[in-house]
């Protein structure tokens, strides 16, 4: 691979081949016919698609195309009109959810400070006070705001804000990772800093879904894409060959950056 | 005209010299409207983010239930927590009647649906706000609702505000249960009707120069904590 280097995956530590015993991880993403309609209106129509446990999956395409209603469903925040969605054979539902943390598109923080907003979420974990407010440092400092911790939440800036998102999403301890372009409005450093955070939550076998416009950022972190247009899934393929050999008018034009059809 | 000026005169003469009948009747006032509202506010801010967290069947009526309870005539509820501790009241055995007790009974029913309806109004807009993260986290209803009162905390004070406002002011309901009785039960709304009606106008107007700063400073106290919630984006 190092003849590609500006294209190249970061080095992933090998997950080996899929078992049939990974189907039931909780990673594991079934979905089957599953349809959202909102006033006569199908704004998610996806005939089938599953999911590797452990991998990293990039979900793409066009402003509208149903990203984040992708997302909404399948943590089971909001019911689907029809279909089916399971992670490692269990239905969606509480119990899905419960091992599972979502940061969403537009952060919604407490109206409190930034510790506060880690401590509410570590509140309910097992360990001691000072355990916890290790662990709220720690994680402050991963995400580079530890000298902000008594600032109001809402008072940071916009990409501060996305972090602290990741951040508390971080401290519930998830087995699935589902972000809605949390890079959206992070300057280059802090970019790569969630990278770095991805990645190794990966390597620790979370699964990920990462919802991204960044072609480049998408290059760097996907193990597949899944990419939507219109609600519909038009293309799931390992991020190799999808980058490089689109099989899709929509997916070629949205990667060469015209607008997709 | 000479009535007015000596009235005025003599009202301030009262509160200058700190007249012990006069502020035992404010001190009075407030320690009834003051316990009447922390009531209230037990009552209403829970019953407020209930209805806000639980989609129950029947929230709609509950809601207009509420909102309807905030328009009762005080007069009315006066009468009916009377029948409640009039000796031959199923609560009569209490002995309440003609006590502070009596009008902090009183006015805690008059303000607690309107703390209640006023901070559900609050409360919903932060709850249409959180209640996706919520969900996604696994907050429990009850930290749903603890939280939505910690996180609406200056909203939540401006509704206490409004209550205590209703609470000091009100009359027709203290005085059938108070009875307005000296060094008892006399507020300052049941003391400035009657001393207008004896004609002394000198106290009547000090008691009502003291209510409208009252007013006046909740009112001033209000706009503050706005600004300052604003500013700190904890608004
Ligand atoms: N509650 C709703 N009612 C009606 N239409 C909705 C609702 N929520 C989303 N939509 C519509 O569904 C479509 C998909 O929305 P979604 O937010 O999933 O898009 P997206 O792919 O995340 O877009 P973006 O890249 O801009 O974030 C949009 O056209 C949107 O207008
Ligand atoms: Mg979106």
């Amino acid at each position: 691979m190092p003849d590609t280097v500006p294209f190249a995956p970061p080095d992933k530590p090998d997950k080996g081949p899929p078992t049939p015993r990974d189907r039931l991880l909780p990673g594991a993403l079934r979905l089957d016919r599953l349809t959202l309609q909102v006033a006569g209106k199908t704004l998610v129509d996806i005939e089938k698609l599953e999911l590797e446990p452990r991998s990293v999956t990039v979900v793409m395409g066009p402003n509208g195309a149903g990203k984040s209603l992708f997302l909404r469903l399948v943590h089971g925040l909001i019911p689907p009109s029809s279909g089916w969605v399971s992670w490692g054979e269990v239905a969606c539902g509480e119990a899905t959810r419960s091992t599972q943390a979502m940061v969403f598109q537009k952060p919604v923080l407490l109206r409190r400070s930034v510790a506060a907003n880690l401590d509410f979420v570590l509140r309910r974990r097992a360990g001691s006070r000072a355990e916890r407010r290790a662990r709220r440092d720690e994680l402050l400092a991963r995400v580079g705001l530890a000298g902000q911790a008594e600032q109001p939440a809402r008072l940071l800036s916009g990409g501060e804000q996305q972090r602290l998102a990741l951040a508390r999403a971080l401290a519930t301890l998830p087995k699935v990772l589902l972000l809605d372009e949390p890079t959206a409005s992070l300057d280059p450093a802090s970019v790569q800093m969630i990278e770095q955070i991805v990645l190794a939550a990966s390597a620790e076998d979370t699964k990920v879904i990462f919802v991204t416009h960044d072609v480049g950022q998408a290059r760097r972190l996907a193990d597949d894409v899944a990419f939507l247009h219109h609600g519909r899934l038009i293309e799931h393929r390992p991020a190799a060959i999808f980058f490089t050999s689109p099989a899709s008018e929509a997916v070629d034009a949205y990667l060469a950056g015209r607008i997709v059809l | 005209m000479q009535d007015f000026s000596a009235a005025f005169g003599l009202a301030f003469g009262l509160i200058a010299s700190g007249d012990a009948d006069l502020f035992e009747i404010v001190g009075l006032s407030m320690r009834v409207s003051l316990t009447a509202l922390l009531l209230s506010c037990l009552i209403g801010f829970p019953i407020g983010a209930l209805l806000v967290v639980r989609k129950f069947f029947g929230r709609g009526i509950v809601i207009a239930l509420v909102n309807s309870m905030m328009g009762f005539p005080p007069v009315v509820i006066g009468l009916l927590v009377y029948l409640a501790l009039s000796r031959a009241g199923p609560l009569g055995w209490l002995g309440l009647l003609y006590s502070p007790a009596a009008m902090i009974i009183a006015q805690t029913l008059l303000i607690a649906p309107i703390v209640a309806a006023l901070s559900r109004q609050v409360l919903e807009a932060l709850q249409a706000e959180y209640d996706e993260q919520f969900r996604s986290l696994g907050v429990s209803r009850g930290s749903a609702m603890l939280a939505l009162i910690v996180d609406g905390r200056y909203g939540l004070v401006t509704v206490a505000l409004a209550g205590f406002g209703r609470a000091v002011a009100e009359v027709g309901a203290v005085i059938i249960v108070g009875g307005n009785i000296e060094h008892l039960t006399r507020v300052m709304t049941t003391a400035i009707a009657l001393e207008t009606s004896k004609g002394d106008l000198g106290m009547a107007l000090a008691l009502g120069i003291i209510l409208m700063s009252i007013a006046v400073s909740v009112n001033l106290g209000a706009s503050a904590l706005r600004a300052i919630a604003e500013r700190q984006a904890y608004a």
